[in-house]
């Protein structure tokens, strides 16, 4: 898994030692110490592995196990616009797929991972109880319903005006 | 404790609870195929993640079949390990195991020697069904100074992960990522080099596959065998004559010294040699810094510090190098016997020859893996020209004798040459924990006390329990001594000395479980720890076998302090035998 290289602020690692602390620093508590982190951060690039690693004196690598086995854990920032498309069942039959092979087309970008300028990262969930609008887009906090391939471009640039490999063709 | 009766196989049996059915079966001569499951009893390791399914057994009354080693038995069980449901089941696991496994048996480093190539003949494999359709894995090979990863060959058994992380404390590997991408790996996917790695080899000595092996030094070593130009010595360290034996078909704890010698002498090597004589070496050196700096602290200098910690270990060395760097000036700054041999072989004795050290290739025959990182350190090395060239393994040196049509079993002894190859019985002991203390023992009483020992058989100080410690009487006073092997029972003597709570004057710390003759590049011991305690026995009976037994004696050590070093810790012992040590944790970005 590639990650983006960090240096950690004292009050960052100030922070993580709480969170430890507050969990009695069990090596038995890592994946809620993880989840924090996680939260606080966005996501769990090494130099945080590390640390947390270090306060319940556990091997790193099996933090980096820990964070690689569960597909919840990151360790690539969320883009500023993160966009999560419904791969539930409804969407799924209604073309849910081309839509992804859209974004990751124009995005140049696999489902987990992060555009290169930070303004998109993709990724796939499970149903978002609107399966009437299917199949169904998250970006941000925003729900775009009944998307076709044709309409993604649209949707990134009103999200972002980013560049997209798309344009100037 | 409560007895459990239960029937395997139409046979009934009592046994206490909490017995899996794997052990009971195993106590009424009941062989079920293992292949990640894996007890090393007196070291207390076991591995039983229950991942890989082979040891699946059925039992009445269950829907699902069970796997035996980490099923425990309960009253009134009955199990069969071996009805058609089973044995299809079993050949089944054994097919979806081998779909996405490399079939390059033929050119694989372990093949002969492979649990999985084993079982696959056991069980009568013949065809994988399906196996089109199996992704392959493609991930990058690892190679380091001493080991090699393919884990592409992994079976994710997981047993390396068990000696890295609950036998030596060491956590440079761990099961990483998921499904058909999950390898174990160290953090962050990085190479081997930059891990934690203490190159001890206990993963590659248990690895049922060939996803870790040896870098093999093999065709290096034959190519300065060949070339008329060079004169090449080979050292043999004592943990080797006690196991060779076994790759040839002969039992545990054969000796085979003499036929070794004549066998390294048929290949073509110049001067064959005995890292033994550097064992004696490092005594006298090792031996007089810890009275040096015992005399010191007697005397009450504050600034001396106690215990001190052998050093001959280099996978123990390269462990206080990235784990406690704070306790770097505590061990001995003796080199080990391998680099104090090279570094004599490449000075007085090429001298004494008159051979340029750049003409003269050392190889050393180790038990270990960690030395093959340790030949190629910096410190080791004159003008970029290295004290030992290259160092092959127990498992090495057989190929090569097997590659050069000799049958070891059948060869006549022969003595190793001299001035190198004279040893006493306290060098032959190194090969075994508690060895290196006690021949120190040996040389420091002596000299301390101006007295000879009536004894020179220290026995409180041997045996196979992870932590030994033990009071030897110095004429009055008490010398007490502590003694590890596997690197989480030296973390824990380490923890003492940190928190200023160690009792002992002299450490001994042995990375590898029984010391050298369970060593990482020793012939694989298949999780028999029998086989460690056969190799044990036959180290002291060689020792006992001697007519010297206390390493000041050899001759031809005191001869080279004569004719070149001058006395133990001369200003020349320090610049030849003597070394110094880093710190080398380093955090993650900066690598």
């Amino acid at each position: 898994m590639s990650s983006v290289k960090i240096e950690l602020r004292k009050d960052q690692v100030e922070k993580i030692h709480a969170f430890c602390d507050q969990c009695g620093n069990e090596p038995g508590e890592l994946i809620n110490i993880l989840h924090r982190t996680q939260e606080e951060f966005g996501y769990l690039p090494a130099e945080i592995q590390e640390v947390i690693a270090d306060k319940l004196a556990l091997p790193v690598a099996k933090v980096y196990g820990v964070v690689t086995f569960y597909s919840f854990f990151t360790m690539i920032p969320k883009g500023e616009f993160p966009i999560s498309i419904c791969t539930g069942t409804a969407c799924y039959v209604r073309g849910a797929e081309k839509v992804l092979s859209e974004f990751k087309k124009l995005l140049d970008i696999q489902v987990g991972e992060t555009s290169a300028d930070g303004k998109f990262s993709l990724s796939c969930l499970r149903c978002v109880g609107a399966c009437g609008l299917a199949p169904v887009v998250l970006v941000g906090d925003k729900t775009y319903g009944r998307i076709a391939p044709d309409d993604v471009k649209e949707i990134l640039e009103e999200a972002g005006g980013a560049r997209t490999r798309g344009q100037g063709d | 404790m409560k007895q459990i009766k239960l029937t395997i196989d139409n046979k009934t049996i009592e046994v206490p609870e909490g017995t899996t059915v794997y052990k009971t079966a195993k106590e009424m001569d009941i062989d079920i195929p293992v292949l990640c499951y894996m007890d090393l009893k007196d070291l207390n390791i076991e591995n039983k993640p229950g991942g890989c399914r082979i040891c699946s057994v059925e039992i009445e009354g269950r829907h699902n079949l069970a796997p035996s080693c980490s099923t425990y038995v309960s009253e009134g069980m009955v199990v069969r390990t071996n009805s058609m449901r089973v044995i299809n089941a079993r050949r089944t696991v054994m097919e979806l195991i081998l779909s996405d496994h490399p079939k390059d048996c033929l050119i694989c480093p372990k093949s002969g020697t492979c649990d999985l190539q084993n079982m696959a003949i056991k069980l009568g494999i013949r065809e994988i069904p399906g196996q089109e359709y199996a992704e392959v894995s493609t991930y990058r090979l690892d190679t380091s100074p001493s080991i090699i990863r393919n884990m592409d060959k992994c079976i994710m058994c997981r047993r390396c992960e068990t000696m890295c992380n609950d036998f030596q404390t060491v956590g440079a590997l761990h099961a990483v990522n998921r499904g058909f991408q999950a390898v174990v790996a160290p953090a962050f996917e990085m190479n081997l080099e930059h891990s934690p790695c203490t190159y001890c080899g206990q993963c590659v000595a248990v690895c049922p596959t060939g996803a870790l092996t040896e870098v093999d030094h093999t065709p290096k070593v034959i190519q300065a065998l060949s070339d008329p130009a060079k004169t090449v010595v080979v050292q043999t360290a004592p943990a080797v004559r006690a196991a060779l034996g076994e790759e040839f078909g002969l039992k545990p704890g054969t000796r085979v010294t003499g036929k070794m010698v004549t066998a390294l002498k048929n290949l073509g090597f110049d001067y064959v040699f005995d890292t033994d004589f550097a064992a004696d070496l490092t005594i006298m050196e090792e031996g007089t810094e810890f009275l040096d700096r015992l005399t010191r602290h007697l005397k009450g200098d504050r600034e001396v510090k106690l215990p001190i910690l052998t050093s001959c270990c280099p996978g123990w060395v390269n462990f206080f190098e990235y784990h406690f760097p704070e306790l770097k000036d505590i061990p001995s700054t003796a080199r080990s016997p391998q680099q104090m041999f090279g570094s004599i072989a490449k000075s007085y004795f090429a001298e004494k020859i008159g051979v340029d050290r750049k003409e003269m290739v050392v190889v050393s025959v180790m038990p270990c893996l960690a030395k093959k990182y340790e030949c190629q350190r910096d410190e080791f090395k004159v003008d970029g020209n290295p004290d030992v060239d290259y160092s092959i393994s127990t498992r090495e040196l057989a190929h090569l004798i097997k590659q050069a049509n000799m049958d070891l079993v059948d060869m006549p002894d022969s003595e190793f040459d001299a001035p190198l190859g004279e040893s006493t019985g306290a060098g032959v002991i190194f090969g075994a924990t508690g060895g290196v203390i006690e021949a120190a023992t040996r040389t420091a009483y002596e000299v301390h006390t101006g007295k000879e020992l009536e004894s020179v058989d220290f026995k409180q100080l041997r045996g196979m329990d992870g932590i030994r410690s033990a009071s030897v009487d110095f004429d009055g006073l008490e010398i007490r001594i502590g003694i590890a092997h596997g690197l989480g029972n030296a973390r824990k003597l380490l923890e003492e000395i940190k928190e200023g709570n160690s009792e002992y004057h002299a450490i001994e710390i042995m990375a590898c479980p029984g010391g050298c003759i369970g060593g990482g590049g020793q012939p694989l011991h298949h999780g028999d720890s029998n086989i460690l305690k056969a190799r044990t026995k036959a180290i002291y009976e060689e020792d006992e076998e001697k007519t010297l037994r206390k390493s000041h004696e050899n001759p031809y050590v005191i001869k080279l302090y004569e004719e070149f070093l001058d006395k133990p810790m001369s200003e020349k012992a320090h610049q030849l035998l003597h070394t110094h040590y880093f710190g080398r944790k380093k955090k993650v970005f900066e690598v």
